[in-house]
């Protein structure tokens, strides 16, 4: 038994500080993506035909009782045999994104269905489109309304980023798994990556309480 | 679709999903009576008590379970702490949910009228008596909905053992991905096993929650 030695992880530092930037970039863009395709997720099943609608509901009931590492398999090794090659990092940034578009989809769901009906009929008496409608009017409000849980999603989605290490993805995980093949140190470079993390989440919380503050204020 | 694949490779998925119910049924058992002792930490009078309990529960949250996994099973030599894949993936799934359990718990007890507690004081009643006798038993049916879907969240979260080695559904499905090439049968197998472990507790949940309801 060795004993503990941070001291090795200054050498590392600008190391994982890559890995930690890689975590915030890969968790931002399927940030977006899990809540466009949320609010088309939403819409879809709220509007659309059953053709679409079917398929849409099936695949948010597949994707939220299956596990998020199982998806980034399927995404990642199975795309591949039908013939569809996309980057390791591309895979991660999907498959996050669309697991939690499922979870934000469900809740932006409930929320565009409590919006009242006048809205849409002043709306779409005024001359606006349906999709118009939706767009300007409906959807905007439902955001508002369904900020703190989407936020809370946000959140979940950070850390769950750390499982696009396990296809293989440079991010914060993997460049401490790199560091520790050379120092042979898991517990000084787990401890600093999880306190990484923390921090991330900080900042992320941050960022939520100011975007909440501000879509407070255009009320 | 390969049926003969399927059929094939069933007895094994299904063995693994074995492994599966096991480790998330222990870390369940390990995340409640964690979770029960860091209510209680947080309801205390102890200043220090409260801060132990809400810096845990705030640590557990904060950082990815795939972290705390990993520091328990490859950091844990370091510290003494030599645990096998499969203890270290029950112990470290408990610890982690919890976090989440603890939230929950306290959650229900708050939301339990304050007239309740004010009652009961006037009454007489001393403050254990008060939280055993009338907090608690309202509480816990109000604790039934968010500590299911603790344990859904749990159960899918297990996956992540397969990380550290464990032998479980993710880690089956992994393994035969990259053997058979065939990842969409492996899939719909480890998915169609998860689905059925999710629903057979969710419709227990929603048992003993109809059991319990107050009407």
């Amino acid at each position: 038994m060795q004993g503990l030695d941070f001291t090795v992880l200054v050498e590392y530092l600008p190391f994982l500080a890559w890995g930690a930037w890689w975590t915030a970039l890969i968790s931002v863009l399927a940030g977006f993506l899990s809540f466009g395709m949320g609010v088309v997720f939403a819409v879809a099943l709220l509007y659309a035909p059953a053709v679409i609608r079917a398929p849409v509901a099936g695949f948010m009931w597949l994707f939220m009782g299956t596990p998020l590492l199982l998806q980034l398999f399927l995404i990642y090794f199975g795309l591949v045999q039908i013939g569809i090659d996309i980057p390791a990092i591309w895979s991660g940034v999907i498959g996050l994104g669309l697991h939690y578009a499922v979870y934000n989809a469900d809740i932006l769901r409930a929320g565009i269905a409590s919006i009242d009906k006048g809205q849409t009929e002043g709306s779409r008496s005024l001359g606006f489109g349906r999709l118009q409608t939706l767009r300007y009017v409906v959807v905007p409000q439902a955001v508002r309304l369904t900020l703190p849980p989407i936020g809370s999603n946000m959140i979940a989605l950070l850390k769950e980023s750390s499982l696009v290490s396990v296809i293989g993805i440079a991010e914060l995980v993997n460049a401490a798994q790199l560091g520790i093949s050379s120092t042979f140190r898991p517990f000084e470079f787990y401890i600093a990556v999880a306190a990484i993390y923390y921090l991330l989440n900080l900042l992320l919380e941050g960022v939520l309480a100011l975007i909440e503050k501000r879509v407070e204020a255009t009320k | 679709m390969d049926i003969a694949l399927i059929q094939r490779i069933f007895p094994y998925f299904l063995e693994a999903a074995g492994v599966t119910v096991v480790i998330s049924f222990l870390a369940f058992v390990l995340g409640m009576v964690l979770a029960a002792a860091l209510t209680a930490m947080r309801l205390s009078r102890s200043r220090a008590l409260r801060f132990a309990g809400t810096a845990y529960v705030s640590v557990f949250r904060g950082t990815p379970c795939l972290v705390q996994l990993f520091l328990l099973y490859f950091g844990g030599p370091q510290i003494g702490i030599n645990l096998s894949p499969f203890t270290a993936g029950w112990i470290g799934l408990g610890m982690n949910i919890a976090a989440y359990m603890a939230e929950s718990m306290r959650g229900a007890i708050l939301a339990v009228d304050n007239g309740q507690r004010e009652a009961a004081r006037t009454i007489g009643f001393g403050r254990a008596r008060t939280m055993w006798l009338v907090i608690l038993p309202q509480a816990a049916r109000l604790m039934i909905r968010p500590l299911g879907v603790n344990t859904v969240a749990l159960i899918k979260g297990s996956s992540l053992v397969s990380a550290i080695s464990v032998i479980d559904l993710a880690y089956t499905a992994q393994r035969y991905i990259s053997s058979t090439y065939k990842p969409f049968e492996v899939f719909t197998v480890a998915a169609l096993l998860y689905m059925l472990i999710v629903i057979v507790v969710t419709m227990l949940v929603r048992l003993a929650d109809r059991r319990f309801a107050i009407d």
